[in-house]
């Protein structure tokens, strides 16, 4: 590999060398060279969802945990979270991430809390932070059909897949138009019915990039406790844990790139073997 | 005040409240029936307040408690609110917490759950609950749930504006107050010779040129 920096906008002639990759890809690529023996080792893993129950059996130690406020003028400001998960939704996720990554490193982000009317700052406020954390993978079971906030939402997705960071979004199955999940700088998830943690399917049919596990899931929920459940909302953990195996194997990966190795890998194209 | 007046004739003409009401109910019964569950309600967003308030229920539910108000970013029915996401709970009862905050507004504690964002447009109105199904929930059920959410949010949302148009007219001293109630009854029996009266009128003040 070149110790030069690769350029940024365009090859000097006859310079293709320095584009060599940091790691040879095989010709026929598998899950065993995508996350064989992977744990998800020191990935750090972001879920902005309802904030995450501490001390939580399924979930274990958490990196950090911090509370998005939604102050007048919409001014944010981030503090460590005293609550924990108002909801039990992020508690879930995090469980999720944890029983596909053992290894990962997993942080709370809570935009939940600051009323209705506070969603939107508190997600794009919560989002902006978490993306200038330089977090690996970002989960994200939100979605918001606001308008205003798309354009400023796009440009935090394209941020983050420009700095390495995976922005993962559970896909809308209602029909009306949402966001950040739409954008093609995110990797999007709906569900799949089969019971199988690490199946997943790439989906042929866009703007839904990846199918993954979303049905009667048993996740972690409030006071130490289980539940069984079924939404989008699952199937991106699942998605986000994957990202996760993969990244912890392979951190040099783009986010292009991890999409390209989940593709190749997913049950309807090669993947399963 | 021309959209607002227009909204108003649609709010005469609709008998907002009454229709609120009667639709309220009409979503929860319907949607108890399409998913033969044992219980269905609905919770719609005060947005001055910021709270979500339990309008309707079908089924197995304390009608006494309509009008109960509950936060609107915190719980299940809070979080798919906010998120916009349906979410489905198979043994609620597993989550103390939220199985009795149900409960409260129920009248009894369910094992599943069905909660659905009502979406229009921009807009998130409330969410819809189905309450114990009976059988086992499919993606297939989550669509059709979808589907109807979106339906009955389109409805909702159009009956809320003529709520919201009336209100304003109702506390306006505008002297557009009078002629939108005129306008409203132009669907009355009278219509034909009321236009022709209306169009006299016009006639009468237009500038001349």
């Amino acid at each position: 590999m070149s110790s030069r920096p690769l350029p940024a906008w365009s090859m000097p002639a006859g310079r293709g060398e320095d584009l060599q990759l940091p790691v040879e890809w095989p010709a026929q690529l598998t899950r065993e060279w995508a996350w064989g023996d992977s744990t998800g080792k020191d990935i750090r893993v972001c879920i902005l969802d309802s904030g995450i129950e501490p001390g939580h059996p399924l979930v274990g130690e958490l990196d950090e945990a911090v509370a998005v406020t939604v102050l007048e003028g919409d001014e944010i400001e981030i503090t460590e979270d005293q609550e924990g998960d108002l909801c039990g939704h992020g508690t879930a996720c995090a469980g999720i991430v944890r029983a596909l990554a053992p290894e990962c490193r997993i942080s709370s982000v809570r935009v939940l809390g600051a009323g209705f009317t506070g969603s939107g700052p508190a997600l794009l406020g919560g989002l902006r932070w978490a993306v200038e954390q330089g977090f690996d993978v970002i989960n994200m079971s939100l979605s918001t059909t606001k308008r205003q906030f798309a354009g400023i939402l796009h440009e935090l997705a394209d941020t983050a897949y420009f700095r390495k960071t995976v922005l993962v979004a559970s896909a809308h199955n209602m029909p009306v138009e949402s966001y950040p999940w739409r954008f093609s700088s995110v990797l999007s998830v709906g569900s799949h019915e089969e019971p199988e943690p690490l199946a997943y399917y790439y989906n042929p049919n866009p703007p839904v990039e990846f199918f993954a596990r979303g049905v009667d899931v048993e996740v972690a929920w409030l006071a130490g406790g289980k539940l069984r459940v079924t939404g989008n909302s699952f199937a991106t953990p699942h998605m986000s844990g994957i990202c996760a195996l993969v990244l912890g194997k392979h951190r040099e990966l783009t986010p292009f790139q991890l999409k390209s190795v989940l593709y190749l890998t997913a049950g309807n194209v090669g993947g399963g073997r | 005040m021309s959209e607002d007046l227009r909204a108003a004739v649609a709010a005469g003409v609709l008998g907002a409240e009454e229709e609120h009401r009667a639709l309220l109910q009409s979503v929860v019964e319907v949607a108890r029936a399409i998913f033969s569950a044992r219980a269905s309600s609905v919770f719609l967003l005060d947005e001055e307040a910021d709270e979500l308030v339990f309008e309707a229920v079908a089924g197995e539910g304390a009608e006494s408690l309509i009008g109960q108000r509950i936060p609107s970013s915190t719980g299940i029915a809070g979080w798919v609110l906010v998120t916009r996401q349906p979410l489905v709970i198979d043994d609620l009862a597993n989550d103390p917490r939220h199985a009795r905050d149900v409960a409260e507004s129920t009248g009894y504690v369910p094992h599943g759950l069905m909660c659905v964002p009502l979406l229009h447009e921009e807009k998130a109105l409330g969410v819809l609950n189905v309450l114990d199904r009976a059988s086992q929930f499919t993606l297939e059920e989550m669509e059709l749930l979808g589907l109807f959410a979106n339906q009955s949010a389109i409805a909702l949302d159009l009956l809320q504006r003529a709520r919201r148009a009336q209100a304003v007219l109702a506390e306006s001293g505008d002297p557009a107050e009078a002629l939108a109630r005129v306008a409203s009854l132009l669907e009355g029996d009278n219509g034909d010779a009321g236009r022709k009266l209306l169009g006299a009128l016009e006639d009468v003040l237009r500038p001349r040129m």
